[in-house]
């Protein structure tokens, strides 16, 4: 049984100007220990397709229809409770901004003792702090700075501190949103190895959730492309890279630059991603598409099998 | 060919704000040695790439060659005018020479300037032609940078733009009075992946057509090998390593290089990753470490290393590195 | 110089702006709302001459201190007057101090609040100097100090409100400036060759008005209470003129009496008219702060 499933899910923003989709019918799947890469540009819906999984989307967004369920729980319907008893112990999520995402009054072995403690009360809190100052130590971080602030940490080591916050409680799942952005290019890598070394020692399943195809490349199983608030493709790594499908994904991957490709000619997509309050008909990305015919211009594609991907195309689409 | 910019002895310190109780016991100032000494020149015609990552100066020094911001100390001689010591008037006129792209499109444009009279602003601050003649080249400018037909455009306010186009119209902006000179801080660091490549395409046209000479400040590897001809690698105030980009990325000589190099993410998953991983992280420019600025975390350090300060010699021909034991 | 009309544009851009007032959420109903409330009274003042029954001013009218009837559905006050057509008329008065003292604010506040923060140094610290001291005293014990030196008046209520309330324009208009000036639009602006004087007044200014408006219409309904207070303690105006202030006086006097109508009505608009500029100073805060919108 897969440790996470998202069935058809549709989370809406209800804004002063109309409903916005930005997560519309994905459907996806986790097994246990496996890494996921959901990549997308801005406005994609990733970050709200993470916040999803554990409940936390913020309004005025709203989780409208579909089903999401982590180790047999019902995330979209069970009770409050249950859904705080998942987050942290269950899952580990890490947020996008580090320098926001940490108490700027409260030392690191309070944010420590304090998320350990609401888990499970009877820890005491020397023990608490006990467990953190091994994370830490765990994390490349001298075990001693657990009474430290916030702004005495440089911008990886806090990040650091956010994964060890996110791993403490020993959950199955780690969901990572842009845990990179802010940072430099070697801290940046740094982060990646541990995440990468951490997925080994602890048998993480892991979701990355980012706009760099790069990280992607390093540490994921498989990549969910998404645009527009749906997937476009998924598959695993190496078939993505190789050949990717949708016409979206080719153009992404065509748009990174590789230091290593020697004469490399980068591609771009022409216009904007679509306003998603007044959406286009048909393939949400039929207006920047290549190959956009008829068919594009009218229905919207489904998310099908073709070999061992799934693609949301209808060049794929024979019926 | 000659110079176009000669930068020698720069150096830019920044005061460091300390709390009250830190005034009262202690009279010494403490600074942020931002730029620390560094002289370099760019070619006409040429494009340099200035890369480092934060706290390296790279973006001070950018603002430096445009005098944005005062130097502590140093020249910066433009076409044989040293603008450190331009001011007033005459450094108002003298900046139709040189313009700036900065890194965040929406913060760029004054939100309540429609995007035409933003462009037009330019030409009416420096006295350029008449009130027609700046509409006309304004709206030409437009089109010029993808922006047609510019009707759609010209009175439009930036928040009703995307992210690559608001970038466009800084990028016309800065092209208008047609400098000869343009830094580029971060250009498309914070426009949509896959819009960049074409931000780019569009800066490498105009370089062409208008006959510019760019310096493009970046911490994106990648990018800066996709798009310069020289790079002058940064770290902490110091230019550690500088040359043709198929040198320096090619054959780097400064185990910082390496480090970088060997860090950045490669999207392809079967490339093989062999990583050059410095000890710890990039320490305080208030307090630069002695000698040479990376040895506390260079895996190939020595004694001598935290005792003198390295200097930028050629290696290799054209190709200048600032260590005592390059990686030949 | 730029051959621009920002503030000309930025008048042109208001009557749209209202147009999708109500597409912008609560802040936009809240706005309207007030400024309804505001239009409504100030029509009703303006047209009072045709409307009033009686001559506001007019005594013995009606016997004196009758209630409420068909008559007089205000009732009367001690003096034999009309309360329906002095509530009708008693807003031209407030109405004038308020405007009189935001224009003066706003005539005075902001060039020194823009000129000051801009320049910095020694400028900007002798400004914020002489503002936080007036800062400091409470509004209304300050109001009334100068209003007791300057003498009765429209114009010198108006002013003794306006030395009280341009501190707060300084320093809103000086925390945007300061704000605004290492914003990269403003650099840009330098890089372009501007003078110090577009950057301000092309750049910075029309950037900061929206901050001043808000501000305005919060001293507007201020002034009003302000103006009502200082008539309240005897410093406002001859006591023929119609005014709502006056009838809160003597109002509160004769409440004991158990002449409730004097006060209440004469009361209530003031306290609407006030809250009708409340609202509107405060969904246009709201609307205004810069929020980030998906």
């Amino acid at each position: 049984m897969p440790l996470l499933d998202i069935q058809s899910l549709v989370v809406e923003y209800h804004t002063v100007r109309a409903n916005v989709k930005a997560v519309d019918r994905v459907s996806l799947s986790m097994e246990k220990g496996r890494t996921l890469g959901l990549v997308g540009e801005s406005g994609c819906g990733k970050s709200t397709l993470g916040l999803s999984t554990v409940r936390l989307v913020p309004p005025p967004g709203k989780i409208v229809r579909g089903h999401i369920t982590l180790d047999g729980i019902d995330v979209v319907n069970c009770p409050d409770e249950e859904i705080r008893r998942v987050r942290g112990k269950r899952v580990g999520y890490i947020f996008q901004d580090p320098m926001t995402s940490l108490n700027p009054v409260k030392k690191i072995g309070d944010h420590f003792v304090e998320i350990i403690q609401t888990h499970e009360p009877e820890v005491t809190e020397e023990d608490a702090l006990k467990r953190g100052k091994d994370m830490l130590e765990r994390l490349g971080i001298l075990p001693e700075r657990i009474g430290d602030f916030p702004h005495q940490f440089s911008g990886g080591m806090r990040q650091r501190v956010m994964i060890g916050l996110a791993l403490v409680l020993g959950p199955d799942l780690l969901i990572a949103d842009e845990p990179t952005t802010s940072l430099d290019v070697i801290v940046e890598a740094q982060i990646i190895e541990l995440l990468k070394e951490l997925k080994e020692s602890l048998g993480l399943t892991l979701i990355l959730i980012t706009h760099n195809i790069g990280i992607v490349a390093e540490t994921a199983d498989r990549v969910a492309v998404m645009y527009a608030g749906r997937i476009a493709e998924l598959g695993e790594t190496y078939s993505l890279f190789e050949k990717p499908l949708h016409p979206y994904t080719q153009a992404l991957l065509n748009s990174v630059p590789n230091i290593t490709k020697k004469g490399q000619v980068l591609s771009w997509i022409p216009g904007a991603p679509p306003d998603l309050a007044e959406p286009p008909v048909g393939c949400l990305y039929h207006p920047r598409c290549a190959y956009a015919f008829d068919r594009c211009k009218k229905e919207e594609p489904l998310l099908l099998r073709h070999d061992d991907s799934e693609v949301a195309c209808h060049l794929y689409d024979k019926r | 060919m000659g110079n176009i910019l000669e930068v020698t002895n720069l150096i830019k310190y920044f005061p460091v704000e300390k709390s009250f109780l830190d005034k009262l016991l202690t009279s010494q100032k403490s600074y942020v040695h931002a730029v620390d000494d560094i002289s370099f020149s760019i070619n006409r015609g040429d494009i340099l790439g200035l890369v480092g990552e934060s706290g390296s100066g790279k973006s001070t020094t950018g603002r430096l060659c445009l005098k944005l911001t005062e130097p502590t100390s140093g020249s910066i001689v433009f076409e044989g005018v040293d603008i450190a010591k331009l001011r007033g008037e005459k450094l108002r006129r003298f900046r139709r020479n040189m313009q700036m792209v900065f890194q965040d499109p929406t913060a760029s444009l004054s939100p309540r300037i429609r995007v035409g009279d933003a462009i037009k602003h330019a030409l009416s601050f420096q006295g350029v032609g008449t009130p027609t003649q700046r509409t006309e080249r304004t709206r030409a400018m437009l089109e010029r940078v993808g922006l047609e037909p510019w009707t759609n455009f010209y009175d439009r306010f930036p928040h009703e733009l995307s992210g690559g186009q608001r970038q466009r119209v800084v990028i016309a902006r800065a092209l208008v009075l047609n400098p000869k000179f343009v830094v580029a801080d971060e250009p498309i660091a914070m426009v949509d992946v896959s819009v960049r490549a074409q931000i780019l395409e569009l800066m490498l046209e105009l370089k062409k057509e208008f006959d510019l000479t760019y310096l493009f400040i970046t911490h994106d590897l990648a990018m800066a090998n996709y798009v310069c001809q020289s790079i002058a690698i940064m770290y902490l105030g110091k230019i550690v390593e500088t040359g043709p980009k198929e040198e320096v990325f090619g054959k780097p000589l400064h185990p910082y290089t390496l480090a970088l190099l060997s860090s950045i993410p490669v999207p392809d998953p079967k490339a093989e990753l062999k990583r050059i991983m410095p000890r710890g992280e990039i320490p305080s420019p208030i307090n630069p470490p002695s000698g040479c600025r990376f040895h506390p975390r260079c895996p190939y350090a020595q004694a001598i290393c935290a005792e003198r300060e390295p200097q930028l010699e050629e290696l290799r021909p054209n190709h200048q590195a600032a260590c005592f034991f390059p990686r030949m | 110089m730029s051959d621009e009309r920002p503030k000309g544009r930025i008048v042109v851009q208001l009557f749209p702006a209202l147009k999708d007032l109500t597409r912008r959420g609560l802040a936009g109903w809240v706005i309207l709302a007030g400024a309804t409330v505001v239009s409504l009274i100030a029509i009703m003042t303006v047209i009072s001459p045709w409307i009033s029954p009686y001559n506001p001013i007019d005594i013995n009218v009606g016997p004196i201190l009758s209630p409420p009837s068909s008559q007089h559905p205000l009732g009367t006050n001690h003096l034999g007057q009309d309360m329906l057509s002095r509530v009708y008329s008693g807003g031209a008065i407030m109405f004038q101090v308020a405007i009189l003292s935001v224009t003066v604010c706003i005539v005075v506040g902001v060039p020194i609040g823009l000129f000051a923060s801009y320049t910095g140094g020694y400028t900007d610290k002798v400004a914020s100097l002489v503002m936080d001291s007036i800062y400091a005293f409470p509004g209304l014990v300050l109001a009334i100090a100068i209003a007791a030196m300057l003498g009765p008046g429209v114009v010198n209520m108006a002013l003794s409100i306006a030395v009280v309330y341009v501190p707060s324009y300084f320093r809103i208009i000086r925390s945007q400036v300061l704000t605004i000036k290492e914003l990269p639009y403003a650099e840009a602006a330098r890089m372009m060759g501007a003078t110090g004087r577009s950057t301000l007044f092309s750049y910075i200014l029309p950037n900061v008005i929206p901050s001043i408006v808000a501000v305005a219409t919060i001293n507007f309904a201020d002034a009003i209470l302000t103006a009502a207070g200082l008539t309240f303690v005897g410093l406002g105006l001859p006591i023929s003129t119609p005014d709502w202030g006056w009838d809160l006086t003597y109002g509160r006097r004769l409440l004991t009496s158990g002449t409730w109508w004097v006060i209440t009505f004469p009361g209530l608009m003031v306290v609407l008219l006030a809250l009708g500029f409340t609202l509107m100073g405060e969904g246009l805060s709201e609307l205004f702060n810069p929020r980030l919108q998906r």
